[in-house]
């Protein structure tokens, strides 16, 4: 029991974070259908600036953390400049096959500039530890899980709130149709790249500390993060966070009383179950796959 | 002279073991010619069909591990208890079983095509890849995991009476994997000239068309998927008994990109794509190793990748042939009736 | 093996029912798009499906042709029910149907989108193709010779070693037709077939429809341009709010007060008076 416990409360840290990746995918996805396999590099990214700004230039752990989500914001609007722009036209394959060339430049430059090896980040909170009965959770990782609520909040206000956030809306309903009553969709497409990048990112300078950093972490980021939007539905902030619970328990239960070399398995193994009995996600709206 | 530039190019390609001695050279030959052998198999289902399989490195892995335990025999405990144990068998049988099981997963991938389409097929497709890659890595009892299937025997050619030969040299392989490439090349080419090709490509152009002239989609799609996946299975099975070594890293993800970039950048939907782009992306690492580390090289392949999306949209290949004013097959004719 | 002659086959008793359409209803949700279609179209006819915007004819057509199933009803084909029945399947009955937008092949050349056309008369192997048997090449080059026919037949044979995407559009939809063609029908359902075409482009489709005709083969045809549909039809049924408000020889719908009123409108009232 303590044990199921102890991975129920994993799983609301996981989830939390996990909910972040998905948000920004299920945005990028959802109101671009751009199949970004670069999400998982902005979450390296996030993880890797933690890294630089905290451990390598000795800047505060929580101003290094704001810093990464805003680097990651920016280096979201290039990507959609630079590469997506020129191609807006192009059908779904091209994009894919462009991010895909952008996922492995960025990872391998990672490589390149960090090496394979390990790196792991300091936090102001140390190794001390809540313990209330028989689980322990750490303080990083409570404060881990709060800073992804509150940015899940976040972005659910911006979404639902904010003018930006209708333009977003209008766009993923209609392109054509939000175009036509002034909204600038270039503006909004690069807006929503920054949006689902920085959370991306946001992910990675959160977990980052908590376990370690690696060039190869960003590809199992991607692929949890469309099991997670393919779970919640498409453009569905509450779906995908949702989502990013399911998955953690999915994968705590499977590493705690299946085998811990699956744990990773779980997130696919739950795309291939939920697209064949069910193509539109758990959560989604009737609408047309492809 | 149009029919036989391809066989001019066959024998060129036989002709290298002649003057090329270089152990380390040959390698890479024989490596590049599996891994294009992989490439044509992805080219008849993204080229022709149209359809993005990005876990097409499983059927490759399939076909390998498959292969290899089929010539060592195995020993493990299924759930519920059976024990199912396996003699070895011949090498050939085992790359005939490599296809045959690699095809059957295809068919599996090409049913599943049908409920799932666009961006989620893509994802499906990743998703299945790593399951069977982690699957490789955690089933130690089949396939020792990470600890790699060693020893595997190499093909063995002969009759019975006449002498038996293994095949363990460079030179002996680079010809096996010139023949099975040659064969594989004849198959897609055949296949995509004909009524079966034509469906094909009818339903990446226009399924709804495709579709009211009579064309069963699903059966063609499957088709397509089950041969792409069998043909993949040929190219693991030789890799595994060439190298007679494989670990679950056949099944990386890397290599699907690899085998995406030789694709594309050759020029998916033809026949000369795979191939061109093979050369070029097997021998750039064998060219830039004295002087560019791995990532260097990934990058470069990364931002090539994007460089051809947005320069040459169709590839080198069709490009190459825009630039010779070569009409290709397709549109061919009888002598045309004078209207 | 003549093209003409296959067509000519299939012709069973004139006057006798080729489609029926029974009780046809389709609700879309709340939204009853037909409420109860019933009609015939004899064999070797050429009846027209027309009526106003929105006024049923794209969704009834979808139904025959496969396309959408109907809340209720039934179709049959020369006795055959229709009812769940695959597109292609439908197409394999003998029933062929032209697409309005996108009717041809784009990327590939006239005379490949011909050859694609007449996948169901191939009748090659797999193991006819791997191996290349004689039999395998004996069958591309009837299948070329039937192409080049058809190509004859329509009037763009001249064009055939073009991309379909670079034809005129009124050269397209004649490649639509020729498609149509390749797929052995019996019946030809064609979805507003010249819309968008200038007269000259139309008087030149509607010559191939009258030899397409001269085969045999029954036409459905769904159409918008008035001086062709009066011109080719034998029959004409006329569609509102998803019911049949008239029917019978364009002679009768011309003068038929009801027809007018709902679709041409008071100028063509006066029109037709004249």
């Amino acid at each position: 029991m303590d044990q199921f416990l102890q991975h129920i409360v994993n799983m609301f840290i996981l989830g939390g974070t996990y909910a972040l990746l998905g948000i920004g995918l299920t945005l990028i996805f959802g109101i671009m259908r751009v199949v970004n396999f670069a999400h998982g590099e902005l979450y390296t990214f996030g993880a890797y600036f933690v890294y630089l700004a905290s451990a390598l230039l000795g800047m505060n752990f929580f101003v290094s953390l704001v810093i990464a989500i805003v680097f990651g914001c920016a280096l979201g609007a290039a990507i959609e400049f630079i590469l997506l722009r020129p191609i807006r036209s192009a059908d779904i394959d091209t994009t894919m096959l462009v991010m895909i060339g952008a996922m492995i430049v960025m990872q391998n430059t990672e490589q390149y500039v960090w090496g394979g090896v390990a790196k792991s980040v300091n936090t102001p909170f140390g190794e001390s530890a809540l313990v209330l009965g028989p689980i322990s959770v750490s303080w990083l990782r409570i404060f881990v899980f709060v800073a992804a609520l509150a940015l899940i909040a976040g972005s659910y206000l911006l979404i639902n709130r904010t003018k930006l956030g209708k333009a977003m809306r209008a766009t993923f309903q209609d392109r054509d149709t939000a175009s036509l009553m002034g909204v600038n969709i270039q503006f909004i497409y690069m807006a929503t790249f920054a949006l689902g990048s920085s959370l991306a990112a946001a992910a990675g300078a959160l977990l980052g500390p908590v376990y370690v950093i690696s060039p190869q972490m960003g590809n199992l980021a991607s692929l949890k993060a469309f099991a997670i939007v393919i779970l919640g539905g498409l453009g569905s902030i509450g779906g995908a966070t949702i989502g990013g619970f399911i998955l953690a328990f999915a994968e705590e239960i499977g590493a705690g009383y299946i085998s811990s070399g699956y744990r990773d398995a779980m997130g696919f193994l739950i795309i291939i179950l939920v697209l064949m009995f069910k193509p539109t996600g758990l959560f989604a709206r009737a609408e047309r796959i492809g | 002279m149009k029919r036989l530039f391809p066989w001019l190019v066959v024998l060129a390609f036989a002709s290298i073991p002649l003057w090329l001695h270089d152990p380390y050279l040959l390698n890479a030959c024989i490596t590049t010619g599996i891994f294009i052998i992989a490439a044509m198999s992805l080219n008849l289902l993204l080229g022709y069909t149209g359809q993005l399989s990005l876990g097409h490195v499983a059927f490759f892995g399939i076909g390998a591990y498959a292969s290899a335990l089929t010539s060592l025999g195995l020993d493990v405990e299924l759930i519920g208890g059976f024990r199912v144990v396996h003699e070895p068998w011949p090498v050939w049988m085992g790359f005939v079983l490599g296809v045959v099981i690699a095809g059957i997963f295809g068919y599996l991938v090409g049913k599943l095509s049908f409920r799932v389409r666009g961006a989620y097929f893509v994802i499906v497709t990743i998703s299945f890849a790593e399951v069977v890659r982690l699957v490789a890595l955690n089933w130690v009892e089949l396939t020792q995991g990470p600890l790699a299937l060693t020893s595997i025997p190499p093909f063995t050619f002969g009759l019975p009476g006449l002498g038996y030969v293994d095949l363990y040299g460079k030179v002996e392989n680079f010809y096996l994997v010139l023949g099975v490439g040659v064969i594989c090349q004849l198959v897609i080419s055949r296949l995509t000239k004909s009524r079966v090709g034509r469906a094909m490509v009818a339903l990446k152009e226009n399924e709804s068309l495709a579709v009211s002239v009579g064309i069963d989609v699903t059966r063609y799609l499957i088709l397509a998927a089950v041969i792409s996946a069998g043909i993949a299975g040929a190219a693991g099975s030789l890799y595994a008994h060439y190298l007679r070594i494989i670990d679950p890293d056949v099944f990386m993800f890397l290599y699907t990109v690899t085998m995406v970039i030789m694709v594309i950048t050759g020029g998916k939907g033809t026949l000369a794509g795979p191939i061109v782009g093979g050369l070029i992306f097997g021998f750039i690492p064998v060219i830039a190793r004295s002087f560019a580390t791995p990532e260097l090289q990934w990058i470069l392949y990364g931002a090539l990748m994007i460089l051809i999306v947005f320069v040459l949209p169709q590839g080198i290949v069709p490009a190459i042939e825009k630039w010779f004013g070569v009409t290709d097959d397709k549109s061919a004719t009888l002598e045309p009736v004078k209207p | 093996m003549n093209v003409l002659q296959l067509a000519a086959d299939k012709v069973a008793e004139p006057k006798m029912p080729a489609l029926t359409i029974e009780h046809i209803a389709v609700h879309f949700g709340g939204l009853v798009a037909i409420s109860d279609l019933n009609f015939v179209v004899n064999e070797g006819e050429v009846l027209s499906l027309i009526g106003p915007n929105g006024a049923g004819k794209t969704t009834a057509f979808n139904i025959i042709t496969g396309f959408l199933k109907p809340t209720k009803g039934e179709v049959r084909y020369r006795g055959t029910s229709l009812n769940g029945l695959k597109p292609h399947q439908v197409t394999a009955l003998g029933l062929v149907r032209t697409f309005q937008r996108t009717s041809v092949f784009q990327s590939i050349s006239v005379f490949q989108n011909v050859l694609t056309g007449l996948h169901l008369r191939g009748r090659s192997r797999l193991w006819d193709t791997l191996l290349a048997l004689p039999r395998e090449r004996r069958s591309e080059e009837e299948l070329r010779a039937q192409a080049a026919e058809i190509l004859q037949l329509v009037g763009i044979a001249h064009r055939s070693r073009e991309l379909a995407g670079s034809l005129s559009y009124g050269d397209q939809r004649l490649l639509g037709v020729a498609l149509a063609l390749a797929a052995n029908p019996s019946m030809l359902l064609l979805d507003e077939p010249v819309s968008g075409m200038n007269a000259s482009e139309t008087a030149t489709f509607m010559r191939v429809l009258d030899r397409v005709r001269g085969m045999g083969v029954t036409i459905l045809l769904v159409e918008h341009d008035m001086p062709m549909v009066m011109g080719i039809s034998d029959r004409i049924v006329v569609l509102n709010y998803g019911r049949i408000i008239a029917e019978g020889p364009p002679a009768a719908i011309q003068g038929n007060p009801e027809v007018i009123q709902a679709y041409l409108g008071q100028g063509a009232k006066k029109r037709a008076r004249d």
